[in-house]
């Protein structure tokens, strides 16, 4: 009786309670997982569409799709599918980066498992770590509604790209309410970031367990940490930026509009300074997530611990004074160019230390071709690819040539629809065992791994060149001579959409086996403290602290 | 093929499968044609202006091939990795966890291949930022959705005129598909073209691919590029940055040709364009 008294205690809500007002780090973790398979897979199926739009030249889909999702007008549907492709453009980024790879990276991989690596009961504010998350969800259904209200005059949502340049953004371009949805959307979700972020840097820095000094954290936690660090010094910037727009939507404010002496650059600028660091924030916990990876199924330390730590320092320091580089074509002078051209190409060099690690850590290795490995070394491949055309890129002068094309559009959807996806996905099939309980088909994981490898590269790679040819992004319609490769870019998606059943279906399949996986399914390799746990985790973990004595990398 | 259908929501990425072989095939067998997209084509269109052929050079001679040995550099690795240091080969993993040395070189190795890229780098940039005297200047203003044109009047011009995409119905053989305008713009071949761009509403960009050329329209600013087309030809360019609806639907078409047609023609649109199209004068007055 005296254990039930104890258990009782603590609170365990159960059902609707248990999720809905949660303040236990796992629970809050696993709906942000939920949220963000959520939002990936809408923002997957906005993807489709424009993929199917683009397989062959000329306006196909859109048209219907806008009569059908919108009401449009049959006499006006052309140019609502062409305002609807434009929409779709931009609720795809939006998801993907503030409802698909932040929820997932750092809210639920980032809940889950930085208190417990870090020897810890619980985040530092669980009350705070419940807003965060209902903020976001808040969000996601503002960002939903603009796709159905006024935009552009006479169209419906807003269509002008997740960087909501203004004009086109402002009064001049679409002076309905649908972007004022956006901006309140985008305030929500960066105040639950903001909140999340704060958290994690407290819990951080305040609950470590005896002995885990911050150089003994796992990579994952300083990944999380330097990423909270960019959120918590960017997301104002962008509070600010977007509110400078409302009020120029509304009360008549000229911040961006030059006819009353205010500049559209301005807008640029403060975009970028949060926007460029917000890629970072997105990747950053990939990077950990993989050093974990590596280093287990390799069955070693991960090589050069604190030259990998510090390169993610110095990717979140320099990767938050180089955001004019998104801007080279709208007119700055020579030496802003020179600046932002030398400064992101030293990027590449805490990049490269990242990836000559990994691969470090792997030689001399015993390596098991586990399935999160599989994902890992995936990961590794394809962010290099996603890393050179970055250092093309970075040269304004070649810039030129690439600059809102589709070179653009495979860079960074090598760095980020393949990196942080990747990431992604490695970190799932790693932790899976350890939420849920349960394990996995490997040979489901590995068929995931393969069709989703084959998809991106089959869609992404002859993006490359589409944009080496000159064709703008963004576009609904393209000439004629652009119509082989975005026809095989298209063809890819076939291998994309397989990957993501069988990824359902992994996930169907291990809930009906219930083949339990053990504290630890890793073996030797796994040395953080969440395979010193049961798996599932107790609700309440680490009830005596854990004591770090040796290296527990 | 390529019919504009608007009921056919189904037609299916299946369909693209089957399509691929055929349509590569017939991709290959057209040949390139400058200052217009290639079908199929893999690479940097054919440049005809030296910040373009600087361009070209740049990211075929310097990039391409340090970018290319650096992605199959590491995807060696990782084969050599995953086959040398698999389970079954090496089942007792080693210690190794630092080799300082090695970190100083794979710091120091990527640094030196970025100074070797920013030199020509830096070079082309400058190139391209800073204007050369020019003999002719054009203004661009972007315009939701086609380009206006103007020529100034101390050098012969005097007149304006829009540039808007031919309809798919009016198209004539040898016209492209949704690069085909009504209104080219001429310039002389051979001379530094100055051009001054802006917009009067949204942000466009006015961008050629076979000059090397992109530059924003921008409200409120007026930011100036240049070219010298060394080749007569017609060079097809688009809007590059979101704009609305219709951001794929305005074209730019620029005709290099001779001096000598040069003034002809500028003579004849002073006629062709006086009064013609008041849009354009008040666009042009308001800034």
């Amino acid at each position: 009786m005296a254990s039930s008294t104890m258990a009782g205690a603590h609170d365990h809500p159960r059902g609707l309670r248990r999720f809905l007002f949660s303040t236990n780090h796992k629970d809050i973790g696993t709906l942000y997982i939920i949220l963000g398979s959520i939002g990936g897979v809408i923002g997957f199926l906005l993807s489709l569409g424009m993929r199917l739009e683009l397989a062959y030249p000329g306006v196909q889909i859109f048209p219907g799709l806008a009569e059908l999702l919108q009401g449009a007008d049959p006499s006006m549907a052309l140019d609502a599918g062409k305002n609807l492709y434009n929409v779709f453009i931009t609720v795809h980024g939006v998801l993907m980066i503030f409802f698909m790879a932040m929820p997932i990276l750092i809210g639920g991989f980032g809940n889950w498992f930085v208190p417990i690596m870090i020897g810890a009961p619980d985040m530092a504010f669980p009350r705070l770590n419940n807003i965060s998350f209902w903020l976001l969800v808040s969000s996601l259904v503002l960002a939903v509604i603009s796709m159905f209200v006024e935009g552009a005059p006479g169209m419906k949502g807003f269509g002008g790209g997740w960087t909501f340049y203004p004009p086109l953004s402002s009064n001049t371009g679409s002076p309905g309410p649908a972007m004022d949805f956006v901006i309140l959307a985008l305030h929500l979700a960066g105040a639950s970031s903001i909140l999340g972020a704060i958290n994690f840097i407290t819990t951080i820095f305040n609950m470590r367990a005896p002995g885990m000094t911050l150089h003994k954290m796992p990579l994952f936690v300083w990944s999380i940490l330097v990423t909270a660090f960019l959120l918590l010094l960017v997301l104002p910037v962008l509070a600010g930026c977007v509110t400078m727009l409302l009020t120029d939507r509304n009360f008549g404010t000229m911040f961006y509009d030059p006819a009353g002496g205010g500049d559209p650059l301005l807008f640029q600028h403060l975009l970028w300074f949060f926007g460029h660091p917000e890629v970072y924030i997105v990747i950053l916990p990939g990077f950990g997530i993989i050093s974990q990876i590596v280093s287990t199924f390799s069955k070693k330390p991960v090589f050069g611990y604190l030259g990998m730590a510090y390169a993610m320092v110095s990717i979140g320091v320099l990767g938050s004074i180089v955001w004019a580089h998104h801007m080279y074509t709208v007119g700055m002078s020579l030496n802003a160019q020179r600046y932002f051209t030398l400064a992101t190409m030293v990027i590449a060099v805490p990049t490269g230390i990242k990836i000559f690690s990994w691969i470090a850590t792997m030689w001399g290795g015993s390596i098991s071709f586990r399935a999160p490995m599989v994902w890992a070394i995936g990961f590794i491949f394809v962010f290099t690819m996603g890393g050179i055309t970055g250092v093309v890129l970075a040269n304004a002068s070649a810039d030129k040539q690439f600059h809102e094309g589709y070179y653009v559009v495979a860079h960074f959807h090598y760095t980020l629809s393949l990196g942080a996806v990747f990431a992604l996905y490695a970190g799932f099939y790693y932790w899976f065992p350890k939420m849920t309980g349960y394990m996995y088909s490997e040979t489901l994981a590995k068929a995931n791994f393969w069709l989703l490898f084959i998809g991106v590269n089959v869609v992404f790679f002859p993006q490359h060149f589409l944009g080496l040819g000159g064709m703008p992004r963004r576009y609904i319609d393209y000439p004629d001579a652009y119509a082989l490769w975005n026809l095989v870019s298209s063809s890819g998606m076939i291998f994309v959409t397989l990957s993501l059943v069988v990824w359902f279906y992994a996930i169907i399949e291990a809930f009906m086996k219930k083949r339990l996986a053990g504290a630890n399914p890793w073996g030797v390799g796994a040395t953080t403290l969440e395979w010193t746990l049961s798996s599932p985790p107790p609700f309440h973990q680490f009830q005596v602290l854990p004591r770090i004595t040796g290296a527990s990398r | 093929m390529f019919n504009v259908n608007r009921q056919m929501l189904t037609r299916g990425a299946l369909a693209a499968a089957v399509a691929i072989p055929a349509t590569m095939f017939a991709g290959f067998a057209l040949a390139q044609v400058e200052g217009q997209p290639t079908p199929g084509g893999l690479g940097l269109p054919n440049m005809v202006t030296p910040v373009g052929l600087g361009t070209q050079q740049f990211y075929n001679m310097v990039l391409m091939p340090i970018i290319s040995f650096i992605a199959l550099f590491v995807l060696g690795l990782l084969v050599y990795v995953s086959y040398r240091f698999n389970e079954q080969k090496n089942p007792i993993p080693s210690k190794l966890t630092h080799n300082t040395p090695l970190e100083i070189v794979w710091t120091l190795i990527p640094v030196l291949i970025l100074l070797f890229i920013s030199v020509p780098s830096l070079r082309l940039l400058a190139e391209q930022v800073e204007v050369p005297e020019a003999s002719v200047t054009i203004k661009v203003t972007g315009n939701q959705w086609y380009w206006s044109y103007k020529y100034p009047e101390d050098q012969g011009g005097g007149f304006g005129f829009d540039q808007m995409l031919k309809p798919e119905s009016e198209l004539q053989p040898g016209d492209l598909r949704l690069l085909s305008v009504d209104n080219e713009a001429l310039v002389p071949v051979n001379e530094v073209i100055a051009v001054h761009v802006t917009s009067n509403d949204v942000i466009h960009a006015f961008g050629v691919p076979s000059f090397g050329v992109r530059m924003d329209a921008i409200p409120g600013r007026l930011n100036q590029t240049w070219f010298k087309i060394e080749k007569e030809g017609v060079y097809y360019g688009q809007c590059f940055f979101i704009c609305g609806k219709d951001h794929a639907y305005m074209p730019i078409v620029i005709r290099a040709v001779s001096r000598e047609k040069y003034n002809e023609w500028l003579a004849q649109a002073k006629q062709k364009f006086a009064g013609a199209d008041s849009r354009v004068r008040v666009a042009a007055e308001s800034h």
